[in-house]
């Protein structure tokens, strides 16, 4: 199967390692992996800001980017989300909304690809450590991932899962959100962030990179041991 | 007067800061969710019940005008008089009329948002009547002259040692540390109130087109005395709160009790479908319902939103909205607080005015998860977002918007500047954290990840030569 990459562009500038691994992995499981070099960001921070006829200029250059690909893996589950479920909001009654449709048809985020799609949990990874899993809002709420990134950990050797006490919650990143109520913002993550230590795990895992940015940027200043870790960054240990 | 969003700023700010306070809300909303899941648990399917509750309200919503008609004509075959009311005005004369009219003196409250919503207790005050609350949260918060903290639970930011103390300044009580002691000094209080009260005043949960009959739901009996006591009775219920029939009831009432407060069936549940009959020997000799507009079929013409006016005021969007339970209920600074309000209010008091309540979300979506009609909650937020921007852009904001958009049509020039970005880290200490500092919404209390020297295009570029070879 041909895969077409879709690296957010905050990864690609500051977590290339994500998307390094998930070549790593996809080409281990047999796949040929490809990555349309025109993409740049997807939109997401002016559709979320109101902005949307702006979104759309940002967002048209994604279309194109992917319009010839056979199937889009994302590397969040957010900027997933917004291929997937925002673009068909925002090109709605628009020359594009026939395009955007497609973009979602094929669009997967990489744990939900891995499962779902290809049917594999175990990828051969071995990781000892004790860890735990946290949800980003869009991937679990917006694309009803839940399972599939604890299918693939409960396969890695070594590593122990730690759930978080009372559920998903919000780590309070939410884009733009966390410098326009910066006060708001640092409360959830400091809330996320003592979930998180009371679980004694040495790393947080998620599938959205964003989140992690903000859980990491918290547990740095308040001098915590914890480090955030992409699920293909586990998943590409051996 | 300070503008909405500078209060909401300034107040969530001081707020958010609060640790001891937004723990013990957190911890006391956390108790509500596990006795909502626990009694989910034992609908036989609560995803199918939201289905079919929010397709009753949808019917109910669409076709307002027939179901309200249809509520006043059998409602008025019983004696009871239907008020409809456009604006807060009309809804507070009518009752003050009726008050003077009547020779009423005092007046006595069960649980009512909408009397929030129009400012009902001090337009009375102020015509010399005596108001009491007999919720005990509400009067406790009237007590505080604070409005309710949560529309559900008004006064659940408050300890036990700060109401046994508003007690002893306000009513002259002894100072206790039990619960029990602290309900009976308040019901002590308020049973006095009941026999002086010529009016009672009421709101309701819902209201039935079929029979002509309004639902109340309460936990204290309060609604109960407040209505069948005095000789009035004057339920003030928005016109969103409508059922087309009787049989609705059977889901709408457990599914309140179970999604905001965790409760299988709240305590007591009355319908009441007209005063006093011939040959019956109690209840008012007067009903009357003043239904209110207040902007609520503006909401309704907006296709998109609609289903907003589908809320039964449940609350349970609240006890799972992390950005609710770090502000707390009084910054919103509006009747409605929580999602919900935040995607109402622009509608009822302006949207220039309350959009910053749509922006001040991570768009997390627990409210949705959580209602159990099925509001659009969050992406109703995002919708307020667009159209305050497409009605109002701010210019800095539009303008940074279009840059952002055309660089990002640019591939050639955004890789280069991306390139650009660890050179311009590599300054960032020089004023990070201070006022010079673009970063410092950020930097102020998180750290920054530094940017990758080779990103993942250089990588990818590498790859390709190699593979090239």
């Amino acid at each position: 199967m041909k895969i077409s990459l879709f690296i957010p562009c905050f990864i690609n500038q500051f977590y290339p390692q994500v998307g390094i691994h998930m070549v790593e992995i996809l080409e281990r499981l047999g796949h040929t992996v490809d990555y349309p070099e025109r993409q740049t960001c997807c939109g997401q921070p002016p559709f979320n800001s109101g902005y949307w006829d702006e979104s759309r200029t940002a967002a048209v250059n994604i279309l194109e980017a992917f319009q010839d690909s056979e199937i889009v893996v994302s590397a969040s589950g957010s900027c997933g989300a917004m291929l997937k479920v925002f673009y068909g909001d925002l090109f709605k009654d628009t020359p594009h909304e026939k395009a955007a449709k497609e973009l979602s048809a094929k669009t997967w985020e990489f744990s939900d690809f891995l499962v779902n799609k290809l049917g594999v949990t175990d990828v051969g990874a071995k990781f000892n450590a004790k860890v735990t899993f946290h949800d980003g809002c869009h991937g679990l709420r917006e694309l009803g991932i839940h399972d599939a990134p604890r299918q693939l950990l409960a396969k890695v050797q070594g590593l122990e899962l730690v759930e978080m006490q009372d559920g998903p919650i919000c780590c309070g990143f939410g884009g733009t959100f966390a410098v326009k109520y910066p006060t708001i913002s640092t409360a959830m993550g400091e809330v996320k962030s003592d979930l998180i230590l009371a679980t004694g795990a040495d790393y947080v895992v998620s599938n959205d990179s964003s989140c992690l940015m903000h859980i990491q940027g918290y547990m740095d200043r308040e001098k915590k041991k914890v480090k955030g870790l992409h699920l293909a960054e586990v998943l590409a240990q051996r | 007067m300070i503008a909405p969003k500078s209060l909401f700023k300034r107040d969530s700010a001081i707020n958010a800061a609060d640790v001891p306070r937004r723990t013990f809300v957190r911890n006391a909303l956390h108790g509500y969710e596990v006795k909502r899941d626990l009694n989910k648990a034992k609908f036989q399917d609560w995803q199918s019940a939201r289905e079919t509750a929010s397709e009753i309200k949808f019917e109910g919503i669409n076709h307002l005008d027939k179901y309200l008609a249809e509520f006043a004509k059998n409602a008025e075959a019983r004696g009871t008089k239907v008020f409809f009311a456009s604006t807060p005005t009309q809804a507070r004369e009518y009752i003050i009329n009726l008050a003077r009219e009547k020779n009423v003196r005092s007046i006595i409250k069960s649980k009512t948002m909408t009397s929030e919503e129009i400012h009902l207790n001090d337009a009375l005050e102020k015509e010399g009547f005596g108001v009491v609350e007999s919720d005990l949260g509400e009067f406790i918060q009237q007590l505080r002259n604070e409005p309710p903290y949560h529309f559900v639970f008004p006064c659940m930011h408050l300890k036990r040692d700060e109401i046994s103390q508003l007690f002893h300044d306000k009513i002259g009580s002894a100072q206790t540390d039990s619960p029990e002691e602290l309900t009976m000094i308040a019901r002590r209080f308020l049973r006095e109130k009941y026999i002086q009260a010529d009016m009672g005043i009421s709101g309701a949960n819902f209201i039935v087109a079929e029979t002509g009959m309004i639902s109340v739901t309460e936990n204290e009996g309060n609604a109960r005395l407040t209505t069948s006591l005095p000789k009035i009775h004057v339920a003030l219920v928005g016109i969103e709160k409508i059922l087309p029939k009787l049989e609705d009831l059977s889901l709408f009432l457990p599914m309140l009790g179970t999604a905001g407060a965790g409760q299988l069936m709240t305590g007591y549940n009355t319908m009441f479908g007209g005063p006093r009959q011939p040959g019956e020997t109690d209840g008012p000799e007067e009903f009357h319902v003043v239904l209110i507009d207040n902007h609520r079929t503006e909401l309704l013409a907006d296709a998109e939103q609609r289903d907003a006016l589908h809320c039964i005021r449940c609350g349970a969007c609240l006890n799972v909205c992390p950005v609710f339970k770090n502000i707390g209920g009084h910054t919103y600074g509006t009747t409605y607080a929580g999602p919900v309000g935040s995607v109402i209010t622009p509608h009822l008091r302006g949207l220039q005015d309350w959009k910053h309540l749509s922006g001040a979300s991570s768009l997390c979506g627990a409210c949705t998860e959580a209602c159990p009609v099925k509001i659009d909650l969050h992406h109703h937020l995002l919708q307020n977002r667009r159209n305050a921007a497409a009605e109002k852009p701010v210019w800095w904001e539009k303008s940074l918007w279009i840059g952002f958009a055309l660089l990002m049509r640019q591939p050639t020039l955004y890789y280069w500047l991306t390139k650009t970005a660890p050179i311009a880290q590599f300054f960032h200490p020089l004023v990070k954290g201070s006022i010079l500092d673009p970063m410092q919404a950020w930097t102020r209390t998180r750290e920054f990840p530094m940017s990758a020297t080779t990103t993942f295009k250089d990588y990818w570029k590498q790859k390709k030569k190699q593979g090239a070879r």
